[in-house]
């Protein structure tokens, strides 16, 4: 039996005093990547970042796991199992690819650090013989291979991404959905913000496209794939492949 | 040769040692708060002012007294950090830069208030230097201060790299947004830095006291210097900073050996080199030895 593990409730949220999206919802069920596209500037990165208590919340609620976040702070998050990436500079530099993998434990411990960081580096193999580098040295897939990494070393029931794939070649693109696909199969539940939106929505169990800061169309990635409307505004048209 | 090491080379380290160990809490507070902390230089003074008192009060040695100079010298910090620093926290950085310099006042002012103007020492007498190889004379200080400097540099590299907190520090110093991100204390983080900061500051003082005298001037005087080495490390790189302490000490000295006869500058003007090498760093490596943080 799936239940909610975030509940977005007519979230009006900005900067300041500013709000950038307004009246929005958006909800992720147990096991699920839930995916928001949008043009740019519509508040898909806003939206994640109210989540995460990164920018000022207005009104509405944010229920996690039953429990309204809406006051939480960000460091009063990730103990409670929400993780972030964010969009660009997701790794620190100069610390190697474990080190940054230990940051990620140290708000919130997970039961068994040295089995998570075994099924970590399971999911990532590619991170195996790059342990002792420095995470600023990796190619930008790699480096969002450790961004994701370290998000789930707190053993999190709800990662937020903030597009993942920004940045990376095509060939590292499916790389990474594909791992995500992983990632929500251990059980780990998605929310992520993505511009590939035709192979976001692919691999989306449930997606919201936003417009001008509010809900403008929403359903599984299937349904909006095939809507004409979603396709001829937000995927350059044409047949859905 | 002999010449060169007695009386250059070895008190070169010695006074890189001292840089050494106050530009990494200079190197480490604009690393993780971001700011010049202009006040360092006069923490170093308070930390040998306290180990001054510790020796008057209980007949201790300076060297036994380092530990109580570094605890009171943290709480002063921590003080100063609490009532000065922390409510300009949200504003820009020059609030806090400027704010330093009046806090740099303060402590020279309390100094000179409760110990007066006239310089002091932690003991009088001569101490007959250590003679190896039977040409190699070492002062007994300067042994001890380069051996406690690299303790202190050991002590300092494990404690970056192989604890919770010093991963949390070197994280914080990367990209302090991240860190929020990843749920780091920023806090924490900041008080641990000001603890090391200070602690380190105030064994510099103690240590200059040991190999001149104290006086309330001397930790303002060695803040270029300190600027430099954590500039020449690399900012944020406290490993950086004592490579740069002792390059910028071992500079100072041996630019005044007459190399060719005569020295290459005069004693008076070695002070300059600090602010030479500051000025090159800035042109041409901006990011330092260790490639810090740019400015």
């Amino acid at each position: 039996m799936s239940y909610k593990i975030l509940d977005v409730q007519n979230l009006t949220a900005g900067y300041g005093k500013l709000p950038i999206i307004e009246n929005m919802h958006a909800k992720v069920d147990d096991g699920q990547i839930v995916v928001i596209v949008g043009p740019n500037g519509a508040g898909k990165s806003t939206l994640l970042k109210s989540v995460f208590g990164l920018n000022s919340r207005m009104s509405g609620d944010i229920v996690f796991e039953s429990q309204s976040i809406f006051d939480a702070k960000t460091s009063e998050l990730v103990p409670m199992g929400i993780s972030a990436v964010p969009q660009s500079h997701n790794v620190f530099p100069t610390l190697t690819v474990e080190e940054n993998l230990d940051v990620g434990t140290f708000a919130a411990p997970p039961k068994d650090k040295t089995a998570t960081k075994a099924k970590i580096l399971q999911l990532f193999p590619d991170l195996k013989d790059k342990l002792r580098q420095q995470a600023g040295e990796l190619s930008g897939g790699q480096r969002q291979m450790v961004a994701v990494g370290r998000a789930l070393m707190s053993d999190p029931r709800l990662i937020l991404l903030d597009e993942p794939t920004a940045g990376l070649s095509p060939a590292y693109l499916e790389v990474i959905f594909d791992l995500l696909l992983q990632v929500r199969d251990s059980g780990v539940s998605i929310l992520m913000v993505e511009q590939n939106a035709k192979q976001a929505l692919r691999i989306a169990d449930y997606a919201y496209v936003l417009v001008n800061g509010k809900n403008a169309y929403e359903g599984t990635g299937a349904e909006l794939l095939e809507n004409d409307e979603v396709r001829k505004s937000f995927l350059g048209g044409g047949a859905p492949k | 040769m002999m010449d060169f090491i007695n009386f250059y080379l070895v008190p070169g380290i010695t006074l890189g040692a001292i840089y050494a160990l106050g530009a990494v809490g200079v190197s480490m507070i604009f690393g993780i708060l971001r700011f010049a902390h202009f006040a360092h230089g006069d923490l170093m003074t308070v930390g040998a002012y306290f180990a001054l008192s510790a020796v008057w009060l209980l007949g201790i040695p300076a060297l036994a007294a380092i530990p109580i100079a570094v605890a009171l010298t943290c709480l002063v910090a921590l003080f100063a950090d609490r009532a000065f620093y922390k409510p300009l926290r949200q504003l820009p950085t020059i609030y806090t830069v400027i704010a330093s310099f009046g806090v740099a006042l303060i402590f020279r002012s309390v100094v000179q208030l409760f110990w007066g103007t006239e310089s002091q020492v932690y003991s009088v007498g001569f101490q007959k230097p250590i003679v190896l190889f039977d040409s190699l004379r070492i002062a007994t200080r300067h042994i001890q201060i380069i051996l406690a400097t690299a303790g202190i540099t050991l002590v300092l590299h494990w404690f970056l790299h192989h604890t919770q907190m010093g991963k949390t520090m070197r994280a914080v110093s990367d990209d302090p947004a991240l860190a929020s991100v990843a749920g780091l204390d920023p806090e924490k983080t900041i008080r641990w830095t000001w603890i090391i900061g200070a602690g380190l500051a105030a064994i510099a003082g103690v240590f200059v006291g040991l190999d001149t005298d104290v006086h309330t001037m001397m930790g303002w005087n060695l803040l270029l210097p300190m600027f430099a080495a954590a500039l020449l490390g690399g900012i944020g790189k406290p490993l950086g900073a004592i490579a740069g302490g002792l390059i910028i000490g071992i500079a100072e000295e041996i630019c005044t050996y007459p190399f060719f006869g005569e020295s290459l500058i005069s004693p008076s003007y070695k002070s300059a080199i600090a602010f030479v090498i500051m000025l090159l760093i800035l042109i041409f490596r901006p990011r330092g030895l260790f490639k810090g943080r740019l400015l």
